[in-house]
Parts: C-alpha cells; structure tokens; sequence
C-alpha cells in the first residue's frame, strides 16, 4: 500500500520551490525599493542644488533674489542652537540615566519615570514646540530667542539621550564597579571615576546622534517663532534666530522655482553637516568599543 | 612630633571625608532632580494644552468643535470651528502612508530576516538607518519637486498640493522604522523553531509566512501602530506638500490640510497672543496629543500582552 503519491508530491513540489523562488524575489524588491528612493532623492537634491553652492553663499544672508541668497545667518544659527542644546541635554540626559541605573531604589516612582521617558518619545515634536511657546516664549519671558529654542529642543531630545545613556552605563562590567569600591571609594567617586569614563563613547554616540536630530527638525522651532527672513548673527542667548531647515522650509515654499534650487544647495550643506556628525558618532563607536 | 604628623594625617582625612561626605549627600540630589525635568516636561505639556484648550472653549463651544463639520477659522465673520476636516485629513495621510510603509517595510523584514545573509544584512541595514536619520524638511521638499511631478504624470489633473504626495512620501519615511522593529521581533524567534519547520520539509517561504510571522505578530503589530503615531504627527512634509485647505474629504488627489500643518500655519501667520485662533493650536494640539498618546499605549500594551515568551 502507497501512502503517499509520489507524482502529485513532485508536482506540487515544484509549484511550491517556484512560489518559494518567486516570492524571496517581491522580498527583495521591496527592500531595495527603499535604497533605490534614497538614491533618487540624493541624485535629485545634488543635481539641483550643486549650481547654487558656492563660496558666495556660504557669505551671503537671506535675500529676495535667489542668486544672492545665501545661508549664513541659519548655518551660524544651528551652530548657536547646537552650543545651548549640547550641554543642557547632555547634562539632563546623563544625570537622569545615572540616577535611574545606579541611584533609584526599584520602587514605582522609578518605573513611573521610566515608562515616562519612553512615553515622552513618542510625543510628536510639534507638540513640544507648543510646550516651548507657552512655558519659555510666553512664560519665562525669553522671547523668541536662541535661548527658548535650544531649551526646547533640548526636551526634545532628552529621551534619546536618556536611553542612549542608560545602556552605556548598564554595559560597564560590574567588576569594575565592585573593584572600585574594594580600594574604599565612595558611591560617587566610583561613578566619576570608573563609570563615566567606561560609558563615555556610548554616550557621546548617542548624544551625537541625538544632537543631528535636533539640527534637521523644523517644526518646534517654527511653533517657537523662529524667523525665517534674518539678515544678522546671533549676538547673544536672547536673539532672535533662524535655523537650516527653517531657512530650506522658507526657500520651498516660494513659488518661483530658482528658490528651489537654492533650498536643494542648502539641503547639501544640511545633509553634509549631518553626515559628519554622523561619521564622527561611528568613529568614536568603533575606536573605543574594541576596549573593554 | 610622632603625635602630631599623626595627627596632620588624621585631620587631613576628616576634611577629605567630611567634604566626599557632603557630596555623596548633594549628588543623589542633584541627578534626582535630572530625573525629575523628565517628568515635569510631561506635565508641563499636559497642563499646557489643558490649560490652553479650556481657554479656547470658552470662546468656542465644544460641541461645535465635536459636530460642526467645517474648519474655516480664518472667516472674519463667523468663523467655524468643527475639527473633524483635520481630523480626516491626517487619516487620510496616515492611511496612504501605512499602505506604502507596511507591505514595503514589512517585505523588508522578512527578506532581512528570513532570506538575508549576514554580509548583505550588515550593508542594507546601515542604509535604512541613513533613510531614517534624513530631516523631514527633506522629505518635504522631494515630495514638492518630484514625487508630485511624477504623479502629475500619470493623474494630469492633479492639483500641485495634494494629499497623495505627501503620504506616499509619510510612507517611505516610516519604511525603515517598521523594517527595523519587525526584523526584530522576527530574529527573535528562535532558530529551533524555524529549522522544525524546514526538516518537515517547509520551503523557506513557508517558513516565513506560517511560523515566524505567527511568532512575531505582537512585535510586528507593534511596529506598525508605533507608524501609525509617527505619521500621525508627521509635520512639514504635509505642511510644504499637502496644501492649506481643510477639507472633510477621502480624495486622495485633493489638497487637504492636517492637524499638525494647521498648527504650523497659524504658527507662521500674525495671528496675535490670545486670539480664538491663537487658542485652536492649542486645541488642536490636545487632540493631536491625544491621538499618538493612545496610539503608543496600545502598542505598549500589544508588545507587553502578547508577547509569546521562548
């Protein structure tokens, strides 16, 4: 007696090796339909905006003629943005991620602030940006300045931080803790000494990182009322300012189409910085992660 | 003169350890308060768009808000206040977004997962994390010059702002999030498992598609509703490339505007401090808030319930 019937077991066989075939082919289709999109957009902002990118318009401000408009005063107002919101987040983000591995008791407070943190992420920025205009715009009265916009961004990124931290020092191995409070060091001695210094690249990947999401986002900075036509630097905290991407939203949304090329050059100088900030965050992981 | 170099070290030490022991004592403090900006931020959002919106409803009825089926806020004379054209809008958006994003995203995974070896992996998965990492104004302004373009090609009638653009472009943006979080979710089904499967004699299709997607649906269910938040609060995109009219409508060709684009443009316009129309962002805000808040509990809950444990 046959049980199984050979012929049809082949027949279908081959049906199925085909599907199998066929299908592992639609996979990789759509995973290279992202790559693919990625190119276009590279190819389409480097082709558009190269004629525009030249020395004059690094020099140049904002202007109503697109051949001599130019990005100066939003690039040194990211850089204005990035010196408030580096040390303020940082600060926050690593005494928080500190308290919660090393200091906080598991109790419910701790796990309140934790399911907080990853809540918080998940807030859109826009939001934030609402937050920023009603408590430092309004408020504390600091205007629409670098100073409430850098705060603000500050919030912003706070949770990145936070969790970029957290696994930092929770991957520091527990013998150089234990071996540290062997030679009679203190709580704290033993995290300035010891753990900080062995979490240091995984935290300054993460806040690179964190901090290159913080120079492309637009939209809480538009809530916050930064300017989109500035003719001047930044002279302090509390001047008014303009950013990158606020600087490409103004540019894209004029109708006459040389502003788009103009907006697609400061795109490259955008996507350049972000680039190297970026490579610097994957250096800095792969120097230090072969110690330890 | 024994006694007293005794005495010098024994002083010494005393202030070393009276000053280490001040800042044991203050250091705890300090970071607790780093800890505590965290959820004070969360408060002060809260309290915020609580605040604001009651502001607003007393100079607008919430049952026009809930009811009234237009948003012109902007009419001099009588202005309507009826949220439910943003409201469809930014549906709208997100369901073009999540039509692109999750067959795309979710092939992705699989292929990363299931079919992928490890060289391959280690080059596309820095990729998607470049595609991740690009500003949103740069999506914007690819979806202005050459996705609309593109689709102007194939529907000549279509308008220069619209609502397909930007979402067909929301939806590329969220491809990676979602590949990332399901590839997750499905590498972490265990191998003995899958290679059940194929010693019966499985194709690796099969293997996919009957065991470790089963396996990992609360993780990829996840990833999508986690999407599903982001294109919900997805701004300038919609902002340069879904145009300004609020419109309760499911024409994917018509310009439409959402919640986050309305902020945006009250934002950019001389609307003064305490107008009506100052007081709907924050309205708007609230409702904006409420939508990914429940968006990123149920995933919370999805992930935390469902999760089968190995």
């Amino acid at each position: 007696m046959q049980l199984v019937d050979q012929t049809k077991v082949k027949s279908r066989m081959q049906t199925r090796l085909k599907q199998n075939k066929i299908l592992k082919g639609v996979f990789f289709g759509t995973t290279i339909f992202a790559l693919v999109v990625l190119v276009i957009l590279l190819y389409r902002i480097l082709t558009q905006g190269i004629g525009y990118l030249d020395l004059q318009f690094f020099q140049n401000f904002a202007s109503r003629f697109p051949e001599k408009a130019g990005i100066k005063a939003a690039f040194f107002g990211s850089l204005w943005l990035m010196a408030v919101i580096a040390p303020v987040s940082l600060i926050l983000g690593v005494g928080t991620a500190i308290y919660l591995e090393e200091y906080a008791k598991k109790n419910r407070f701790t796990t309140f602030i934790q399911i907080n943190i990853s809540n918080l992420a998940g807030v859109p920025s826009i939001v934030f940006g609402l937050l920023g205009l009603t408590v430092f715009v309004r408020m504390l009265e600091m205007g629409r300045s670098v100073l409430a916009g850098g705060l603000t961004m500050s919030l912003l990124i706070l949770p990145i931080i936070v969790v970029a931290a957290q696994e930092a020092v929770r991957s520091v191995p527990k013998e150089l803790r234990e071996a540290s409070y062997a030679m009679g060091a203190t709580k704290w001695q033993t995290i300035r000494r010891v753990v900080l210094p062995a979490s240091i690249p995984g935290i300054l990947t993460g806040g690179i990182l964190a901090l290159s999401r913080a120079i492309g986002e637009t939209a809480p900075l538009l809530m916050i009322g930064a300017l989109t036509f500035v003719a001047y630097l930044p002279e302090n905290l509390l001047s008014g300012f303009t950013v990158m991407p606020i600087q490409i939203f103004n540019w894209t949304s004029r109708p006459q189409t040389e502003f788009h090329d103009v907006a697609a050059a400061g795109i490259i100088v955008l996507l350049a910085m972000l680039l190297i900030m970026n490579s610097i965050a994957v250096l800095i992981r792969n120097k230090f992660s072969k110690r330890l | 003169m024994q006694g007293s170099v005794r005495q010098m070290i024994k002083d010494k030490k005393e202030k070393q350890q009276s000053r280490s022991k001040i800042v044991e004592k203050l250091v705890p403090g300090f970071l607790l308060l780093c800890a505590i900006i965290s959820v004070l931020t969360t408060l002060g959002i809260v309290f915020t768009l609580i605040v604001e919106t009651i502001t607003f409803f007393n100079h607008v009825s919430i049952i026009e808000y809930f009811t009234s089926k237009d948003w012109y806020p902007f009419f001099e004379s009588d202005p309507d206040y009826g949220i439910w054209p943003l409201i469809s809008g930014t549906l709208l958006i997100t369901g073009i977004a999540m039509l692109v994003a999750v067959p795309f995203g979710l092939g992705a995974a699989i292929y990363l997962s299931e079919y992928a070896t490890d060289r391959v992996r280690r080059i596309i998965k820095p990729i998607l994390e470049v595609l991740a990492g690009i500003p949103t104004i740069v999506y914007g302004f690819f979806a202005l010059t050459f996705v609309t373009p593109v689709l102007q090609n194939v529907i000549p009638s279509l308008p220069v702002f619209n609502a397909l653009s930007p979402g067909i472009v929301i939806g590329i943006m969220i491809i990676p999030m979602i590949a990332s979080l399901s590839e997750d979710a499905m590498s972490s089904v265990p191998n003995a498992i899958r290679e059940g499967a194929l010693g019966l004699g499985a194709t690796r299709f099969e293997v996919a598609v009957k065991v470790v997607l089963p396996a990992a649906l609360s993780g990829i269910v996840a990833s999508v509703v986690l999407a599903i938040s982001r294109a919900i609060g997805e701004t300038m995109i919609v902002t340069v490339a879904g145009g300004a009219t609020p419109k309760l409508t499911f024409d994917v060709t018509e310009s439409i505007q959402t919640m986050t684009s309305y902020i945006v443009q009250v934002s950019l316009g001389d609307a003064g401090y305490g107008t009506t129309i100052y007081y709907s962002i924050y309205a708007v805000g609230m409702t904006l808030f409420l939508f990914t808040l429940i968006m990123n509990l149920v995933a919370q809950y999805i992930s935390r319930r469902f999760r089968e444990e190995y």
